[in-house]
């Protein structure tokens, strides 16, 4: 039977893990590579990495990263922020990440998904999306990007259909909501995505307990499930995560190594 | 002994080089077919469209190669699509491929919630005391990316089983060539513990 995956991400700015709230006030918590290898060793399942730097040498920046990592970390890892090319797309996938993730990029020009699609198959090409609660969209979410600075008029259940149709070959779904609060998964938001959509949803924002994941996974529909600030500050392993969502009946992989 | 790895432009084998550094072998990277013929033991690894794939192999002479390879009776190891050109065809983009497995690749059914991609890890049932799974317990899991999965005509042919809506081969074996679908080298310590049984022995 599949397992449900636990993901952890790391914001990366100028090489250095980095956290915050809401998308605000982050600070620097670690070495990205350093603490990939820890999660790894603790079963984690998979890997996103978030590049947040805003200087002109990010690119090189984040291909030393992630291609440190693939020296050194044999699940699958994903890298997102600031790819807003083929080209892009393709020096991640070649430093050896397995997947890239569109955000912003891909509501400004939708078309970046087809053609990623097309060059590297759809399994490589993920698309994140920032929802925020609003009651006057049709499914009572909008799309926000810029990290949720800028509103879209995009409805989030369209732009989810859309992209899957374009070639998106897996969702991860953050709330705006939610994230950083550490107050739960946004449920409702999830199981919607989840059921309009044949691919994968990897939900994201607010876990802050194990409890809020096997919310998730078995309420809101979710294949995977994202999480940061609950492993990154100790509070828990991935370990006793995954041991949390087992002991709730979830299928998850507790056997890491020999 | 040298060990190559099949580079055809299609495939995803930074990872599968990374492991085998990780593992401290040596390989070489083949895209020409003479120095594929001159290997002791092959990887074929690889993700993308059968069609697409064949088309490269073919042109290339990678498929002829590959296929004189697999004669000569010297180890094989096919990865994700590597586990499903090895058969006769497949059903995506209605493939005609290498012809070294009877049988056919399928698409995976799908359905009441199973999504296609099955993408993740999933328990690999294998036939017991196989060598390429010393060390590795029963049911472990591997990471799967796919849709499509091989069906080999012969039953001795059937190396492992997972199960995803339906009972699926997840790895099959003939004489020389043993084919993986699920990704060894993206899964973790037992993937490269799996690895290392391959070309180790």
């Amino acid at each position: 039977m599949l397992e449900k995956r636990v993901v952890v991400c790391l914001d990366v700015r100028d090489g250095k893990t980095t956290k915050g709230v809401k998308f605000k006030g982050n600070v620097n918590i670690g070495d990205p590579v350093e603490m990939a290898r820890r999660y790894y060793e603790d079963g984690v399942d998979e890997l996103v990495f978030y590049d947040i730097t805003a200087s002109a040498e990010r690119r090189g920046i984040m291909r030393e990263v992630v291609e440190r990592v693939a020296a050194e970390i044999f699940i699958p890892f994903c890298v997102g922020g600031g790819i807003g090319s083929v080209d892009d797309m393709r020096a991640m996938l070649l430093a050896g990440a397995e997947k890239v993730s569109l955000n912003t990029q891909a509501v400004l020009k939708p078309e970046i998904i087809d053609a990623g699609a097309r060059a590297f198959g759809k399994q490589c090409v993920v698309l994140g999306v920032d929802a925020l609660r609003d009651g006057d969209m049709p499914s009572g979410y909008r799309v926000v990007i810029h990290g949720g600075r800028t509103a879209t008029e995009r409805d989030l259940l369209a732009w989810v259909r859309e992209a899957e149709d374009r070639g998106a070959g897996e969702i991860v779904l953050n709330s705006i909501d939610a994230d950083g609060t550490r107050d739960g998964y946004e449920l409702t938001c999830t199981r919607l995505v989840s059921e309009a959509v044949a691919v994968p949803v990897v939900a994201s924002g607010g876990a802050g307990r194990p409890d809020h994941l096997v919310s998730v996974l078995r309420d809101g529909k979710a294949d995977a499930a994202l999480i940061a600030s609950m492993v990154h500050y100790g509070d828990y392993t991935v370990f006793q995560i995954k041991e949390a969502l087992s002991a709730a009946g979830l299928p998850v992989r507790l056997r890491i190594k020999p | 002994m040298r060990i190559a790895i099949v580079n055809y432009e299609a495939g995803n084998l930074r990872s599968v080089e990374t492991a085998l550094r990780k593992l401290a072998f040596e390989f070489e990277v083949v895209s020409r077919p003479e120095e594929l013929l001159r290997a002791d033991k092959v990887l074929f690894p690889g993700v993308g469209d059968a069609g697409a794939v064949m088309q490269v192999l073919e042109r290339s002479g990678l498929a002829e190669a590959l296929r004189e390879y697999y004669r000569s009776g010297r180890p094989m190891l096919g990865i994700c699509i590597g586990a499903q050109v090895v058969l006769e065809r497949s059903e995506e983009s209605e493939a005609t491929c290498l012809g070294l497995v009877p049988g056919l690749a399928r698409r995976l059914p799908g359905g009441a919630g199973l999504k296609v991609p099955h993408m993740g890890w999933n328990q690999v049932h294998f036939r017991e005391g196989h060598r390429l799974f010393a060390g590795i317990p029963q049911d472990t899991s591997f990471y799967f990316v796919h849709s499509y999965y091989p069906e080999p005509a012969e039953s001795e042919a059937v190396l492992c089983e997972t199960e995803y809506g339906i009972r699926f081969v997840s790895a099959l074996e003939r004489e020389n060539l043993t084919a993986v679908q699920f990704h060894p080298e993206k899964s973790g310590e037992f993937g490269l513990r799996l690895l290392a049984n391959f070309l180790s022995r």
